[in-house]
C-alpha cells in the first residue's frame, strides 16, 4: 500500500480546517484573538493573581504526590536530626519529609507558600485599583462580588495551607479558631465539635482541611475565577480615562500578538521571582517549630498577613464578655466573626451602597483617576488605615520587642490609632485629591514647568512654561509662543502631561545608553515647536 | 481562515463593505484589519518598529541578539535545572554541607530559566513588534427589546406548556415531593453532629490523679526551686499527649517574699499547696498556653494576644483581652510526697463559650 506523501508545511493548515470542520471556530477564535486590551501597568495586577494560581495549582499538585494528612502519631524517623525521635502525627512527619527526604519537596513547598502569600497580595492590591478607579460601577457589580468571594476563599484556602503541615505554629492557629467558633452564640460548643470531630484537637481536623484544602475551595476557586474571567470577557475592560477613550470603545492591543507576548512573558516572570523567592529565601521553617502540643507556644507566633489583621483586631479588641440569663458572648466573638463578617459584607455591597448614595444609575466603562473623586478616595484609604493598623497591631508584640517599647503601650497606640487614623487619613486624603485636581488645572492653566528660568530686561524673574493647548483634542487655542495661552484648556479629568517634552526642551536627547543607537533628528526651530505641541496629539488617536 | 471560507464571507456578507478578498492586491496584513473590522476592532496605528525591505540595522540587530541571548540563557538555565535536580548533592545532612546549595540553585536555575522566557517575549514585543493601537467598539448594555419579549416569552410560556396552572394538583404535589429531598441532600451532613456534652467542663485531672512532667514523671514538692515553674499534666494514661490538650496546668512555686502578698478569693483558699500554685495554662481568650512567666511583676503572658495574668491575685487578668482567670487546680501531696490533683477544675478551662456558666 501506497502512503499518503505527508507534506510538514501543510499540517497546520490542515489540521485547522479539520477542526474547522467540526467546530466551525474560525469566528469566534479570531474574534477572541482580536479582543483588545487596554494598556496601562495597572491592569497587571489582576494578572499577578491569576499566575500565582497557577504556580499554586502546579506546586500544590506536586506537594500532594507526598503528603499524607493522617494525625495518626509516628515516631519520627528522617533525615532532620534534632527531631529524631520525636512522637508526631504523621502529617508533620510528612511534612518535614518533603522539607528533607523528597528531592526538589523543600523547593516545592517553599515557592507554594510565597505563592500563596503573593496571590493573596496580588488580590488585594487589584482589589484596590479596582476601587480607586470606580471599576466596580455599572455595569460589574457582579464580578466586583465574585472577586470579594475570591479573596475570601483564598484567604480560608490559605489559612487551611498553613494548618495542615501539623506543627506548634499550625496548631496554635487552629487552637485559635478551635476558640473563636467556640464563640458563636447558641451555636458556638457544637459547631466546633462537628468541625473538630469532638474536643479540640481531636484526630479529624487535618484530614478534613485537607480534602478542603485539595478539592473543594481550589474547585471553587477555579469556578469563580472562570466566571470572572468570562465575565471579563463578555463585558470587556474597562479603562482609563485619556485621549480617544471613551464610553462605547477599548483602546489598547489586540490580545495576538501584543498581550498574549506581553502576558505570557509577564507570567513568566512573576513565576520566575517565585522560583527565586523560594529557592533563596526560607519560609515557614516547620522544622523549627516541633510537632503540635496542647501546651506548647512560643513569643512572636504570626499568621501569614491575610490572616494577621484579624489576629490584630483580636488583641486590640478590649475585654468585654457579655453575660446575661447564664448565657456569655465571650469578647472573640467581636473581633473575630462580626468584624471580618461585616468588612466582607460592605466591601462585597460597595457598588450599590455608592451608586444609592450618589444616586448613579449609568453605565460605565471609564474608569475615574482617584483624584476625581476625592471622597471615595479618601473612604478607600481610610478603610486600608483601619486594616493596616489591625495587621500592624497583629505583630505589635515583635514591634515591641525590636524597639524596645512597652508591649501595653503598644496596644493603647493600636486602639487609638484604629479610632483616629481612619478620619485623619480621610481628611488628608481628600485634601491630596483636591491638591493634585488643582496641580493638573494650573498645568492646563499655565502650561508645564520646564524648570528654565528666565529674566526680563526689567529685572524679573519668571519661568517659563510649555504651553499644553490642544493636550486633550477640544480646546483649539494657540499659545502667544512666550508660554502662555489666550485660552484655559478645560479640566476633562484624564491625565495631564508634567513633563516637558522634547520639542519644548529644544534638541531632543538621543536614545542609547552608551552610544547613539539612532541618527539624532535634525533639530526644529522654535516656530516648529509650536506648531508640533499642537498638532502631535491631534494624529494620535 | 482558509482562502475558501473567507471569499464565501467575503462574498455572502451583506454587512461586508470592506475589501474583495480574492483580489491579489490584497496583502496579509489587509485580511487582518479586514478580520478585526469584521470584529469591531480598528487598527488605528500600526507602525513597524524597523523597516522591513531594508536591509537590518546596527540597532535591529542588536535587539535581536539581545533577544537570542535571551532564549539561549533559558535553555542553558533550564538544562542546568535538570542536572542539579538529577546529580546535586540533595539529601540533607545535619550541618554545613554541598546538600545545603541544592534549593538555592534549583531556585536560581529555575528563575533565570523562566526570566529568559518572560525578558525575551517582552522585548520582542516592546522592540521588535509592530507599534500598535487598535480601538474595539463595545456594545454594552441591555439586551435588545426584541430579545427580551421573545426569551420572555420563551420563559413565561413554559407555564402554559407544562400546564401547571391548569393542574393545582401537580403544583402541589411537586412541591410536597421536592422540598424533602433537599433535606436528604443535607441531611448526611448531620453525622458531623457530635454533642459536647461535659467536655467542655472537664480535663483529664480527677480527684487523687498525680502531676506529671512531660516524660510522664511525677513531680515533688522538692523538685521545683522557689521562683521556679512546671509544666504538669495529669498522670493518666495519654495524660501528656493532645488527647487532653486542655489539661496542661502550670506548677508554680513561689517565694516566700511573693507568697505573702497573694491576695486570693476564699473560694480557693484551700486550692494551693504551701507556696505552690497550680493554675490552667490554657488561656481563657482563646486557648493558646499562657505560658511567658514574669518573675519580677509577677504576670503570666500569653504570646498569642498579649493577655496578662496576677498571679499573686488567682491569675486575674490585668491587660489584654482576656476576661477571666486561668482557672486553679487545687492540688495537695499524696502519701509518697508527690503533687496530686484533689479534684478536676472547678470550672471549665480555656476560651468562653455560650452555654458556659459566667
Amino acid at each position: 500500500m501506497k502512503l499518503p506523501k505527508i507534506k510538514p508545511a501543510e499540517l497546520p493548515a490542515k489540521g485547522a480546517a479539520w477542526a474547522d470542520d467540526r467546530l466551525a471556530a474560525a469566528g469566534p477564535l479570531r474574534r477572541m484573538m482580536n479582543k483588545v486590551f487596554p494598556d496601562h501597568w495597572s491592569f497587571l495586577l489582576g494578572e499577578i493573581a491569576l499566575y500565582s494560581f497557577i504556580v499554586l495549582l502546579l506546586t500544590g499538585t506536586f506537594l500532594t504526590l507526598f503528603f499524607d494528612p493522617s494525625m495518626t502519631e509516628v515516631v519520627y524517623d528522617g533525615s532532620y536530626a534534632p527531631l529524631r525521635g520525636v512522637e508526631m502525627s504523621q502529617a508533620y512527619a510528612s511534612s518535614l519529609d518533603i522539607s528533607f527526604d523528597v528531592r526538589g519537596g523543600l523547593i516545592m513547598r517553599q515557592i507554594h507558600h510565597w505563592a500563596a502569600l503573593l496571590f493573596m497580595a496580588a488580590i488585594v492590591v487589584h482589589m484596590l485599583r479596582v476601587f480607586f478607579t470606580g471599576a466596580f460601577r455599572r455595569p460589574r457589580e457582579l464580578n466586583w462580588i465574585i472577586g470579594i468571594g475570591l479573596l475570601v476563599l483564598g484567604l480560608v484556602e490559605g489559612f487551611a495551607g498553613y494548618s495542615i503541615p501539623d506543627d506548634a505554629l499550625s496548631g496554635t492557629g487552629l487552637r485559635i479558631v478551635s476558640a473563636i467558633i467556640l464563640s458563636i452564640p447558641l451555636v458556638g460548643s457544637w459547631a466546633a465539635f462537628a468541625i473538630f470531630g469532638g474536643e479540640f484537637p481531636g484526630d479529624l481536623i487535618v484530614p478534613r482541611l485537607y480534602i478542603a484544602h485539595v478539592l473543594i475551595i481550589p474547585g471553587l476557586l477555579v469556578a469563580l475565577i472562570s466566571a470572572h474571567m468570562a465575565l471579563l470577557v463578555k463585558q470587556k475592560h474597562t479603562q482609563l480615562p485619556g485621549r480617544g477613550h471613551t464610553e462605547k470603545n477599548v483602546v489598547g492591543h489586540r490580545m495576538v500578538p501584543g498581550f498574549a507576548a506581553k502576558a505570557g512573558g509577564f507570567f513568566m516572570m512573576v513565576f520566575a521571582m517565585l522560583a527565586l523567592l523560594g529557592g533563596w529565601f526560607q519560609i515557614n521553617p516547620i522544622w523549627l517549630f516541633g510537632p503540635y502540643k496542647g501546651e506548647v507556644v512560643s513569643a512572636g507566633s504570626q499568621p501569614d498577613f491575610y490572616v494577621g489583621w484579624l489576629d490584630g483586631s483580636t488583641r486590640l479588641w478590649p475585654a468585654w464578655d457579655i453575660t446575661a440569663f447564664g448565657y456569655t458572648i465571650p469578647a472573640i466573638f467581636w473581633p473575630t466573626v462580626v468584624l471580618p463578617g461585616a468588612v466582607f459584607t460592605i466591601a462585597a455591597l460597595w457598588p450599590f451602597l455608592e451608586a444609592k448614595f450618589i444616586k448613579d444609575r449609568a453605565h460605565h466603562n471609564l474608569l475615574q483617576r482617584p483624584r476625581d473623586v476625592p471622597w471615595r478616595t479618601a473612604i478607600g484609604v481610610a478603610a486600608l488605615t483601619f486594616m493596616m493598623v489591625l495587621l500592624i497591631s497583629g505583630g505589635n508584640d515583635v514591634i515591641a520587642e525590636k524597639f524596645n517599647i512597652s508591649l501595653n503601650a503598644m496596644t493603647w497606640a493600636g486602639r487609638i490609632a484604629l479610632i483616629a487614623g481612619p478620619p485623619l487619613a480621610y481628611f488628608i486624603t481628600h485634601r491630596i485629591c483636591l491638591g493634585l485636581q488643582q496641580y493638573d488645572r494650573q498645568t492646563l492653566a499655565h502650561g508645564i514647568e520646564t524648570g528654565m528660568i528666565k529674566r526680563l530686561p526689567h529685572g524679573e524673574f519668571t519661568e517659563i512654561h510649555q504651553p499644553l493647548v490642544g493636550g486633550n483634542g477640544h480646546n483649539g487655542g494657540h499659545g502667544d509662543g512666550h508660554g502662555h495661552l489666550d485660552a484655559e484648556a478645560a479640566y476633562e479629568q484624564i491625565p495631564v502631561p508634567k513633563k516637558m517634552n522634547k520639542f519644548g526642551a529644544g534638541g531632543p536627547s538621543t536614545p542609547g545608553f552608551f552610544k547613539p543607537i539612532e541618527k539624532p533628528v535634525p533639530h526644529k526651530s522654535s516656530a516648529m515647536v509650536v506648531e508640533e505641541t499642537v498638532n502631535a496629539p491631534n494624529s494620535l488617536p | 481562515m482558509s482562502q475558501g471560507s473567507a471569499s464565501n464571507r467575503g462574498s455572502g456578507d451583506p454587512d461586508s463593505t470592506g475589501i474583495n478578498l480574492d483580489d491579489p492586491a490584497v496583502t496579509e496584513f489587509d485580511l487582518v484589519a479586514e478580520g478585526a473590522r469584521r470584529d469591531g476592532v480598528e487598527i488605528v496605528r500600526y507602525r513597524p518598529r524597523f523597516d522591513t525591505d531594508s536591509p537590518k540595522s546596527a540597532a535591529e540587530k542588536r535587539i535581536e541578539r539581545t533577544i537570542a541571548l535571551c532564549f539561549v540563557l533559558t535553555g542553558v538555565a533550564a538544562f542546568a535545572f535538570v542536572g542539579i535536580f538529577g546529580f546535586w548533592e540533595w539529601k540533607y545532612q545535619f550541618g554545613a554541607g554541598a546538600d545545603k546549595w541544592f534549593t538555592p540553585l534549583l531556585g536560581t536555575a529555575m528563575g533565570v530559566a523562566l526570566l529568559g522566557i518572560g525578558f525575551g517575549l517582552i522585548l520582542w514585543h516592546k522592540k521588535l513588534m509592530p507599534e500598535e493601537v487598535a480601538i474595539q467598539d463595545r456594545h454594552d448594555g441591555a439586551s435588545s427589546d426584541e430579545d427580551r419579549v421573545l426569551t420572555g416569552a420563551t420563559i413565561t410560556h413554559l407555564a402554559a406548556e407544562t400546564g401547571i396552572k391548569r393542574r393545582p394538583l401537580l403544583k402541589g404535589a411537586v412541591a410536597f415531593g421536592l422540598a424533602p429531598v433537599g433535606l436528604m441532600a443535607v441531611a448526611p451532613l448531620g453525622a458531623l453532629i457530635k454533642d459536647p456534652g461535659n467536655e467542655l467542663y472537664t480535663t483529664g485531672f480527677t480527684g487523687g490523679v498525680r502531676l506529671v512532667r512531660l516524660d510522664g514523671s511525677p513531680v515533688r514538692p522538692d523538685d521545683l526551686a522557689a521562683g521556679g515553674i512546671e509544666t504538669v499534666f495529669p498522670g493518666i494514661p495519654g495524660g501528656t499527649t493532645n488527647e487532653h490538650a486542655d489539661s496542661p496546668t502550670l506548677l508554680i512555686h513561689l517565694r516566700e517574699a511573693d507568697a505573702v502578698k497573694v491576695r486570693i478569693s476564699p473560694k480557693y483558699a484551700d486550692f494551693h499547696y504551701e507556696n505552690y500554685y497550680a493554675y490552667s495554662k490554657i488561656c481563657t481568650h482563646a486557648g493558646c498556653p499562657a505560658s511567658l512567666y514574669e518573675q519580677q511583676t509577677q504576670r503570666l503572658l500569653c504570646p498569642c494576644h498579649q493577655s496578662q495574668f496576677d498571679v499573686l491575685r488567682g491569675c486575674k487578668p490585668i491587660f489584654g483581652p482576656a476576661t477571666r482567670a486561668l482557672p486553679q487546680l487545687p492540688i495537695s501531696v499524696d502519701s509518697q510526697g508527690f503533687f496530686i490533683a484533689t479534684s478536676d477544675y472547678k470550672e471549665p478551662i480555656g476560651p468562653a463559650f455560650w452555654e458556659r456558666p459566667s
